[in-house]
């Protein structure tokens, strides 16, 4: 049992530490090792412009999309490689956000499903981040329950006619492409009448309204379609056959490995180890004590279970499904932690803003963003299911709507 | 990075469940539970026989001579198993104890004796309530005789020796405690049974009444030595923890499976899924934990105080949630002598206290935590 590296594991670290030292953005670094959910930005400069220039950059030299194939705009790396880079990439990786749907669902959806000329065309800019594209699944009326989605496409000719709303779109305003889940046909049950697209997001008819959040922010979009033509070569596997296609997708946006969930931990630990309370320094309170090495184990234990991941990796297995558990742990975890922050903070815990709270309001930031946590990617509960069902073996939920044709299925709860 | 347990460690888990599931089945387990004996005696002896006992004790003394990890995959099978053996006293503690400060001879006398079966130890620190401290204790040595009470004692009634922490000074600092090996098969020691709310492992109380006492290790050390023991100890009984923990997940799970209620299996109803899948995920996190633990413990590594107590407090976290949800995915037949669900409910709680409990291991992390911060 050891922490090591393998000899090559070494030289490509050393290798990629190398160019790092040498390229990296180094004036933004502090400002992004500082940042925290619900508060990444930077002074003075458009962070999507220093992420696309770092993106292209790393491009340019083989850095981006490690794990892609050369011709497709990577550097053909094993997994481990993969994990390596992002370990030595450390804060300069958080630039990396726009570009996580498109590098970790969109791409490898094209991958798998669209032709050669599409793939030589479209992935290499989509991998040096000269093209940013966007995911279009969910929808008012399909969340957690993707298959419930009501966006129609109609064949006409060659081409598709699209109509209809999607919702909680990342990055939809900045995008070029986006992958579109559709339902072609209604007449038959839910997961069978569904087809999978990607489309030039500056088509006619396609409008994009940004969402202001609960956090006041706006990360995410709805996106209007009006009569949106798409050519028929531009459909992603067969007519009918979209659940299997996005089901590609989404198995991709779980596989990530190494990049660390945020758990709001660190921050915490710092702030009790510099906050005076009224008998003291937080630090030595034992109930302060009790509720940091609750959530210290919590931190450690989702550090070392992805360590355990990418040893499987190191020694050419796939992970376990040990690696499911992040997100549902830190969701959650990372809500407590500001919430209790803000408690330490007593009556001034309420004051937001950079000037008036404490620590510039980072924990105000984080508390006010994580319920987002805890919904997007996949829910709690959906979490939950997904460990009972494919880790523990329990049955999946019985479904009312299974074999109804998807037009017969209601609608409201409550008439 | 090979953060994992090697090929031939794997291979020895895999040997002692095997061996553990056929020499320890529940209903072994219940005989002890039931009061027929006070422990497994012939399981001790098979452990003895596959050299489980002495799996980390040099070969020179009388042990396998493998080492710290091969003991943390065994200690988990031992917690799955529930094993009705003194093997935490006699192996993590005891055992622990002389190799971190026996004088040769005194390794000579006692770890050939633990490796082989033949001696049972235990240490004995605790005096009545509280967690492990220096100014808990007041049991004193004075001209080689030792003289009050110690309570409770892990298998105190049918260990052969103990190592005792006692008071050798008065100047209200750690060095004013100093460790003894006491027979306690000698005369001026009075042992009496205690009940366990885990029946399947002894407690005990030891008056000792001018009880001969041979030094371990130098006078005034013996805190030291005591929280380099509890460190050691608490990545071994996490282990033991997980293997309870995980077992507890898969009776939950397989009734989960078999039960049906509302014309379904109860694993269908998302209450019952999310509270397994729960349950997952503390054992997961207490696992990964634990195998940091056992990597400070197997290198020795300056992390290890930090890495043993995390693991502790996950480990303990960890196995005292699915041992209880365990029970309440059962349901009423959870709550019946006859299932086997209040063993692992009532090994979990024992043993999330007799290293010292959850609060004493919190307070130890944050402040092993601040002092790596502070270097």
């Amino acid at each position: 049992m050891n922490f090591d590296d393998t000899p090559q594991e070494a030289a490509f670290r050393a290798e990629a530490k190398a160019w790092i030292a040498a390229n990296a953005p180094k004036q933004y670094e502090d400002e992004l090792r500082k940042a925290s959910l619900g508060r990444v930005a930077l002074k003075g400069a458009n962070i999507l412009e220093v992420a696309k220039a770092w993106q292209k950059k790393k491009a340019d030299a083989g850095w981006a999309c490690l794990h892609w194939p050369k011709d497709y705009g990577g550097r053909g790396a094993s997994p481990i490689e993969r994990v390596i880079w992002q370990q030595e990439e450390g804060p300069f990786g958080r630039l990396s956000s726009m570009f996580i749907i498109g590098h970790g669902m969109c791409g490898p959806t094209m991958m798998a499903f669209a032709g050669e000329e599409q793939k030589r065309k479209y992935l290499p800019p989509l991998a040096s981040g000269e093209k940013v594209w966007c995911q279009l699944f969910s929808e008012p009326a399909g969340g957690s329950d993707v298959a419930g989605l009501r966006t129609r496409a109609e064949k006409q000719g060659d081409e598709w006619v699209i109509n209809g709303q999607k919702i909680w779109t990342s990055g939809a305003h900045y995008s070029d492409y986006g992958i579109l889940l559709t339902r072609t046909d209604p007449d038959v049950a839910k997961h069978k009448g569904l087809t999978m697209f990607f489309l030039d997001m500056k088509s006619p008819g396609v409008e994009v309204r940004p969402i202001k959040q609960a956090n006041g922010a706006s990360d995410f979009n709805e996106v209007y379609f009006t009569d949106v033509r798409i050519p028929d070569s531009q459909r992603l596997g067969n007519v009918n056959d979209g659940w299997n296609v996005s089901l590609t997708t989404l198995m991709n946006e779980r596989m990530s490995i190494g990049a660390g969930v945020s758990t709001g931990f660190p921050e915490l630990f710092d702030f009790c180890n510099s906050l005076m309370l009224e008998d003291g320094p937080a630090i030595e309170n034992r109930a302060v004590r009790a509720k940091l090495a609750n959530w210290a184990v919590k931190a450690s234990g989702l550090k070392y279970t992805s360590m355990r991941a990418i040893s499987a990796l190191s020694r050419g297995e796939r992970p376990g499904p040990e690696n499911s558990i992040g997100k549902l742990v830190a969701g959650s975890m990372i809500q407590d932690v500001a919430t209790y922050a803000l408690d330490l903070q007593g009556a001034a815990g309420a004051l937001n803003g950079p000037e008036d709270a404490e620590v510039a309001g980072k924990f105000q930031a984080m508390l006010l963003r994580a319920p987002g946590t805890r919904v997007e990617g996949g829910t709690d509960e959906i979490m939950r299911n997904i460990i009972a069902e494919r880790v523990l073996g329990l049955p999946g939920d019985i479904r009312v709507d299974k074999d109804v044709p998807f037009n017969k299925i209601p609608t409201k709860g409550r008439a | 990075m090979n953060f994992d347990f090697s090929d031939e460690q794997k291979q020895m888990r895999d040997e002692a469940r095997k061996f553990l599931s056929e020499q320890c089945p529940p209903k072994a387990v219940r005989e002890v539970l039931d009061g027929k004996a006070p422990y497994d005696k012939a399981l001790w002896k098979g452990l003895a026989e596959m050299g489980f006992l002495g799996v980390a004790i040099p070969e020179q003394f009388g042990g396998a001579g493998a080492g710290h990890l091969e003991l943390c995959v065994i200690a988990e099978e031992m917690g799955r198993a529930l094993a009705p053996v003194p093997f935490s006293s006699t192996v993590y503690l005891a055992a622990e104890a002389i190799l971190i400060a026996g004088s040769d001879a005194q390794k000579q006398k006692w770890l050939p004796k633990i490796a082989s079966g033949d001696a049972i130890g235990t240490l004995a620190l605790f005096e009545g309530k509280g967690n492990p401290s220096p100014k808990a204790i007041n049991v004193t040595a004075n001209g080689g005789v030792l003289n009050g009470v110690k309570k409770p004692v892990a298998d105190g009634a049918i260990a052969d020796f103990a190592v005792v922490a006692a008071r050798t000074g008065s100047s209200g600092r750690e060095s004013d405690i100093s460790l003894f090996i006491v027979d306690l098969k000698a005369g001026g020691v009075e042992v009496k049974s205690l009940t366990n709310i885990d029946l399947t492992r002894g407690q005990a109380e030891i008056t000792f009444k001018d009880a001969k006492a041979e030094p371990l290790g130098a006078a005034g050390e013996g805190w030291s030595v005591i929280t380099q023991v509890l460190d050691r100890a608490a990545v071994l009984t996490a282990f033991e923890q997980v293997g309870g923990a995980d077992r507890a997940l898969e009776m939950g799970r397989d009734y989960a499976l078999d039960r049906i209620a509302f014309g379904r299996p109860i694993g269908s109803f998302q209450a019952v899924k999310h509270m397994l899948a729960d349950m997952y995920v503390s054992a997961t996190l207490a696992r990964s934990n634990c195998y940091y633990g056992a990597w400070a413990l197997s290198t020795n590594a300056g992390e290890l105080p930090e890495a043993a107590a995390a693991a502790r407090i996950s480990a303990t976290q960890a196995f005292q949630h699915c041992a209880k949800n365990n029970i309440q995915v059962h349901g009423g037949m959870g709550f019946t002598w006859e299932f086997d669900c209040h063993m692992y409910y009532r090994r979990a709680n024992a043993v999330a206290l007799g290293l010292g409990s959850l609060s004493y291991w919190e307070d130890a992390l944050i402040d092993r935590m601040r002092k790596k911060n502070a270097a």
